[in-house]
């Protein structure tokens, strides 16, 4: 039989990557598949300025490279493998990549990531490699003493186009809104408009990139006043935001409208023991940062989960004994009352009965499977089955009748 | 593989007999970085039944636009000496191996 991992984590960006050291760190046996090499987008962007405690000169692969070696140094092993099914439902999840095998764990952590959307305007397609490039740094060097355009003004265009000007001649920022308005961040935006080798066309979108093999000029519509002006240009850079790469589960764990997984608090996903982290889930902000924050968050709600399960299969399912569950609440004065008198009651009519006490507010996922909706509320147990329920305040000896079924 | 550049890509690839096919990468480009390795097993896997080069395009920048690249990864291939098949950006190394095979 295969090895059965704690966590399996699906993608090495940030999020993937903090989650493995957490994860490892907790001595959970943690594995990271990751289709290339890890990073994710942030692996992709050279100038990396904002995640705390790394200012200027911080390359986003340099420090993808240091997380990759952080996890690896607490003994998650970071695999290269491309993951093309996933199996989520029941306890044990199984994962199968390209290279054919089968990998099993007790916690799934998708940290799927998210790809640059696409505009799909006229020449997009049929002209990338051909000087419509989404990546700043793989093409950047090609532009040297030549003319580009980025299309975009969130963070990631404008502090692309920055990084555009150390090669190309000109940089011209193609922006939908009125002048001086920029979505993205205000120093990014300042210093942008310090910068000298940054052009502006304010109102206006890309129609269309045109060329003879290789791009020779565009299109821009004034969308104020519909006029439409060709310009020559080398190179078209698109920043218009991301898509998440969702693909793999969609249909099995729950995701909005635009495909982005939802989480709660916690990381957790629809699916028990499934969780989602960085740029792949509903978030306010996407960014290294936040993306790290989740796979910490992720990780530690799952190694909270790996410990309660563990700990009901031991004491309820795996006992040899009946087990009494008890779900109480600490404000809930009769669910409190009933616990002592249940004590009392089974040590003279259990047969060997034992007592588990369930804090409803600690223990929401068995609230939740055992459909537990009023306090207090006692389940009992045998051998791993679901003899019956009881809910509301009740006196122990209506449990009399009830019990016969474990003495008998 | 075999190194080109543009002092003798014009020897290797242009005047060269049968299927040649060519990696243009960079290193500071990640994506070509993951690609890398799989197309240095292609390449093992299918010896002797096509020529593979590799072009890191630092330094060979005008040799690249010279052949229509202007964005990475690239993979073209050539059919003595012209050009025949393209693959751009988003390349997975199951589609070069697609398209080896379609032209071997």
């Amino acid at each position: 039989m295969a090895e059965i991992y704690d966590i399996i984590i699906v993608g090495a960006g940030p999020g993937g990557l903090a989650a493995g050291i957490y994860g490892s760190r907790s001595r959970l046996k943690t594995i990271i598949l990751q289709k290339g090499r890890p990073g994710g987008q942030a692996a992709t962007t050279e100038d990396l300025e904002n995640y705390p405690g790394f200012g200027r000169g911080t390359t986003g692969p340099q420090l993808m490279q240091a997380m990759a070696d952080h996890a690896e140094s607490f003994g998650t092993e970071i695999v290269r493998d491309e993951v093309i099914d996933v199996d989520l439902e029941g306890e044990i999840k199984r994962i199968k990549t390209k290279s054919g095998k089968e990998y099993q764990a007790k916690i799934v952590i998708l940290a799927l990531g998210a790809e640059p959307r696409m505009l799909n305007i006229k020449g997009e397609n049929k002209f990338r490699g051909k000087g419509v490039s989404y990546c700043a740094t793989c093409d950047a060097d090609f532009f040297e003493e030549l003319d580009v355009v980025v299309v975009g003004n969130g963070d990631a265009a404008v502090e692309e186009a920055m990084y555009l000007t150390k090669f190309a001649e000109s940089v011209t920022i193609i922006v939908i809104h009125d002048e001086g308005i920029l979505d993205c961040n205000k120093v990014s935006a300042e210093k942008a408009m310090a910068n000298p080798r940054i052009k502006w066309v304010w109102s206006s979108v890309l129609e269309e990139v045109k060329g003879d093999g290789l791009v020779e000029t565009i299109l821009i519509r004034n969308i104020k006043t519909g006029e439409i002006t060709e310009m020559p240009i080398n190179g078209v850079f698109f920043f218009v935001g991301t898509l998440p790469k969702t693909e793999l589960v969609k249909g099995k764990v729950e995701l909005d409208e635009q495909g982005y997984i939802v989480t709660n608090d916690q990381m957790e996903t629809s699916i028990p023991g499934v969780y989602a982290v960085g740029d792949c889930r509903v978030k306010y902000l996407r960014q290294v940062v936040t993306a790290a924050s989740d796979g910490a968050i992720a990780a530690v709600a799952a190694e909270k989960y790996l410990a309660e399960e563990e700990g009901f299969k031991q004491q309820v399912l795996d006992a040899e004994e009946p087990v009494m569950v008890a779900f109480w609440a600490p404000q809930i004065e009769e669910s409190i009352t009933l616990l002592s008198e249940l004590e009392k009651w089974l040590e003279e009519y259990g047969n060997g009965t034992r007592l588990v006490k369930i804090d409803t507010y600690r223990n929401q996922r068995l609230v939740k499977r055992y459909a537990v909706d009023e306090i207090p509320t006692v389940l009992l147990f045998h051998k791993g089955e679901l003899l019956f329920k009881l809910s509301g305040a009740f006196s122990p000896d209506g449990l009399k009748g009830q019990m016969e079924i474990v003495s008998a | 593989m075999i190194e080109v550049n543009k002092a003798n890509f014009e020897e290797e690839v242009l005047k060269a007999e049968g299927l040649v096919m060519v990696d243009f990468w960079s290193p500071s480009c990640e994506p070509c970085k993951e690609l890398l390795p799989d197309v240095h097993q292609l390449a093992e896997k299918y010896a002797g039944q096509a020529k593979f080069c590799s072009l890191d395009t630092t330094g060979n920048k005008r040799l690249a636009i010279s052949q229509k690249v202007l964005g990475l990864p690239t993979i073209a291939f050539y059919k003595d000496g012209s050009k025949v098949a393209e693959l751009t950006t988003e390349i997975t190394i199951d589609e070069v191996e697609a398209k080896l095979n379609e032209l071997k």
